[in-house]
């Protein structure tokens, strides 16, 4: 059985304001989705209300995972159930090694059973994997020992995302703007390691403004978010429009859900929103 | 001689502590309960110290009996009269790990000891009640001429020595507990390190408080000779209790020119201890001087350890870590007073308090005058983990000069939602990922330790955690 990720009218809030309004997703493992949309659209709050930022409230609508509603569920328990999310802006942690953290986070995931206190995958064996992993994405081996996100260059925030994403093997995973900030070899080098790890292994939710990931990871699907609602669903040419004529056809063609949008940056903009 | 291991863990308490067994202990000699010149006299008698030991004691007794209660710092709820000042467990010192009384032993196994020895220690000395039971030194530490005896026995066989600094970097009128101190002192260590010699290893002591009220004294003197260098680890454990009990230690140390020194403590109290501890160490020219300090449990908490410099080119170093849970109320902190010019300073402390637990910083460095060019820093980062839990930071600065730089930074965070955001969505559960940021936020100083003590302060940070969700 292919593993399914299922979105059906979901709304979301934040504070109380609404930022999704009905969003509908239907992704398999294996399938590469672009989700694309100007600022404010939404794009964001769909992976963080996926993973179950406690800050982003489901309304109503459901999120199911082989059926299995996830919206009850912790961030922990997502993870453990298969989803990934790599943050846009990853948060850093002091004085956690980046090796320790992730070893106990790959302890967990592997064996969703696992309680509190049990023994992790033993040192030697998650090194080794580890030391391969980082091989295989041209990462200094040193670059584990250093702090989660502390001090690290946007760059190197997002590569430890995708190491992160590499160790985890989730069903499902969310790159949010994994491309953002970075110059033209590392984008080339985030987009060929994603593709080398995810690509037809995952279902793969692609966040991005560039087309640069795409070409790499081109997608089956392509879908517009505009006020809070995915608006359109093309293939990779609705990608390539978007990126080459911009989002004015969308806008004229969704007044209701640009006069959204619009109102919906004015709030961001104001308090920014992640 | 019956061993009795009973998990006597008030359930009023609700923490996990490891350490929380007793062992029935025989005392050959106990003192009246309370405290007045005949059992200060008394105690003397009992040590057969000499005539000058004595009278220093009894000095002290008047010096404490004159001194009010401090007003500042913690709640002192303390009934001295209501305390047993000494108790002797065994007649003599083993000199071997055979000589050990077979229950005294069983305590010590089960805080591990022989084992660490086995893979760690120069020498252990561990301190059971009032008085060093079992010591045993490297061969080679004695050949070069290193002296790490319990300061009872330094009395007798080092006079002379002793006797150019015990009661000299903190005198008894310093404050009233190293008055209480100097008057029914009891064990502790006394080391002497001679010219030029480093000591690679750490020398370490365990000891543990294990009689009901009872009082712990234990008097501490540190010579590190020019151009020496030591590392000295203590760590406590302590087992729980319902009743009030006090520990009460003075730590003196000298860092004569180029010499260096590290003074590291892990203490993990019972909650219904008054930990009231005075260290102080002089450093003279181009000397080091570093205390790397870990205060967990007790009731309450009050340690500054401190650096004078002396003499041009002295440096002294605090780090410290405060720990408070339910109850508890850590006031930890430091001080440093630059004496000479071109001294430097360093003050790093953390502090973590949850479940109700206050935390202060209360720091103090003080530039004198003539002690120019100097430069100072101090950071305080506090983190709190629940609404409920407190912390407080008192920095004090006295500048008397015109030419040094003074640095101090504050922090005060509580686990962040978007930290613990980013950890769970990786697999980990509240509880570990509150852990795992607290164990970061801690990280600076236990990196600091030697191997097995970073290993057991993650492991103690893990068990008062334990239960904790963010």
């Amino acid at each position: 059985m292919i593993d399914t990720l299922t979105i059906r009218e979901l709304h979301v809030s934040v504070e109380d304001k609404p930022i999704l309004r009905g969003v509908n997703l239907d992704m398999k493992r294996g399938e590469t989705h672009a989700l694309m949309g100007p600022n404010g659209s939404g794009k964001s709050t769909l992976g963080l209300a996926i993973m179950g930022h406690p800050n982003y409230e489901v309304t109503s609508g459901t999120i199911e995972l082989n059926g299995e509603d996830l919206v009850e569920m912790s961030p922990d328990e997502r993870a453990r159930a298969g989803v990934f999310l790599a943050f846009q802006r990853p948060i850093a942690i002091p004085g956690v090694k980046l090796a320790d953290f992730l070893r106990h986070a790959t302890t967990n995931v592997r064996r969703p059973d696992r309680k509190e206190g049990e023994e992790l995958i033993p040192m030697r064996e998650f090194r080794k994997e580890l030391k391969g992993k980082m091989q295989q994405l041209q990462m200094d081996v040193e670059f584990a020992r250093r702090y989660v996100n502390d001090g690290f260059s946007g760059g190197e925030m997002k590569r430890a995302e995708i190491l992160q994403l590499a160790m985890l093997q989730p069903k499902f995973a969310i790159l949010d703007e994994t491309d953002s900030g970075l110059d033209a070899d590392a984008v080339r080098l985030a987009s060929e390691s994603i593709a080398e790890i995810g690509r037809e292994k995952m279902g793969l939710l692609i966040i991005t403004h560039h087309d640069k990931l795409l070409v790499h990871n081109p997608p089956e699907f392509t879908h517009v978010m505009l006020g809070g609602r995915l608006v359109e669903t093309g293939g990779i040419e609705l990608a390539n429009e978007l990126h080459s004529e911009g989002y004015e056809r969308i806008r004229k063609a969704y007044p209701d859900a640009d006069a959204e949008n619009q109102a919906m940056l004015g709030k961001i903009e104001a308090q920014p929103v992640g | 001689m019956a061993t009795d291991i009973t998990q006597a863990a008030p359930s009023h308490i609700g923490e996990i502590n490891k350490y929380d067994f007793r062992t029935v202990t025989e005392g050959v000699f106990k003192a009246e309960k309370g405290i007045s010149a005949k059992i200060v006299a008394q105690i003397s008698e009992m040590k057969g110290e000499p005539g000058w030991m004595r009278d220093f004691r009894l000095k002290s007794f008047e010096i404490f009996e004159s001194k009010p209660m401090p007003k500042w710092g913690g709640a002192l709820d303390l009934n001295f009269q209501d305390i047993y000042y000494y108790l002797k467990p065994a007649d003599h010192q083993g000199k071997t790990w055979d000589d050990v009384p077979a229950e005294i032993k069983e305590t010590f196994e089960k805080l591990g000891i022989p084992e660490a020895e086995r893979k760690f220690l120069a020498g252990v000395k561990a301190q059971f009640e009032s008085e060093v039971v079992y010591g045993s030194l490297q061969e080679d530490l004695g050949k070069q001429g290193v002296l790490f005896t319990d300061t009872d026995t330094a009395v007798k066989e080092h006079p002379d020595l002793l006797r150019e600094y015990f009661g000299k970097i903190i005198p008894p009128h310093d404050n009233k507990f190293a008055a209480l101190n100097s008057a029914v002192w009891s064990g502790g260590s006394f080391i002497y390190v001679p010219k030029g010699v480093k000591i690679e290893f750490p020398l370490q002591a365990y000891f543990r408080i294990n009689a009901e009220n009872m009082g712990q004294f234990e008097r501490t003197l540190i010579i590190v000779d020019e151009g020496a260098s030591v590392h000295y680890v203590e760590g406590c454990t302590a087992p729980m209790y319902t009743t009030e009990s006090l520990h009460s230690a003075v730590v003196e140390v000298v860092c004569k020119k180029g010499s260096r020194c590290r003074y590291t403590t892990i203490q993990n109290w019972a909650n219904n201890i008054y930990n009231l501890v005075t260290k102080r160490a002089m450093a003279y020219q181009d000397a080091t001087m570093e205390w790397v300090d870990g205060n967990l449990g007790s009731r309450l908490t009050m340690k500054y350890p401190s650096v004078y410099m002396m003499e041009p080119g002295a440096r002294g170093e605090i780090l410290s870590i405060a720990f408070s849970g339910a109850g508890q109320h850590q006031d930890a902190g430091a001080k440093l007073v630059h004496c000479a010019p071109n001294t430097t300073g360093q003050i790093i402390s953390k502090s973590i308090s949850k479940n109700g637990g206050r935390s202060s910083y209360r720091g103090l460095v003080r530039v004198e005058k003539g002690a120019t060019n100097t430069k100072c820093n101090v950071v305080c980062d506090a983190l709190i983990l629940d609404p409920q839990s407190r912390s407080d930071t008192y920095p004090y600065i006295e500048v008397a000069e015109q030419d040094v730089s003074i640095g101090h930074e504050a922090s005060v965070s509580r686990i962040g939602e978007e930290q613990m955001f980013y950890l769970t969505s990786r697999g980990l559960t509240e509880a570990e990922a509150s852990t795992m940021i607290v164990n970061g936020f801690i990280e600076p100083l236990v990196k600091e330790l030697p191997m097995e003590y970073a290993v057991e302060m993650n492991r103690l940070i893990q068990l008062q955690m334990e239960g904790s969700v963010g």
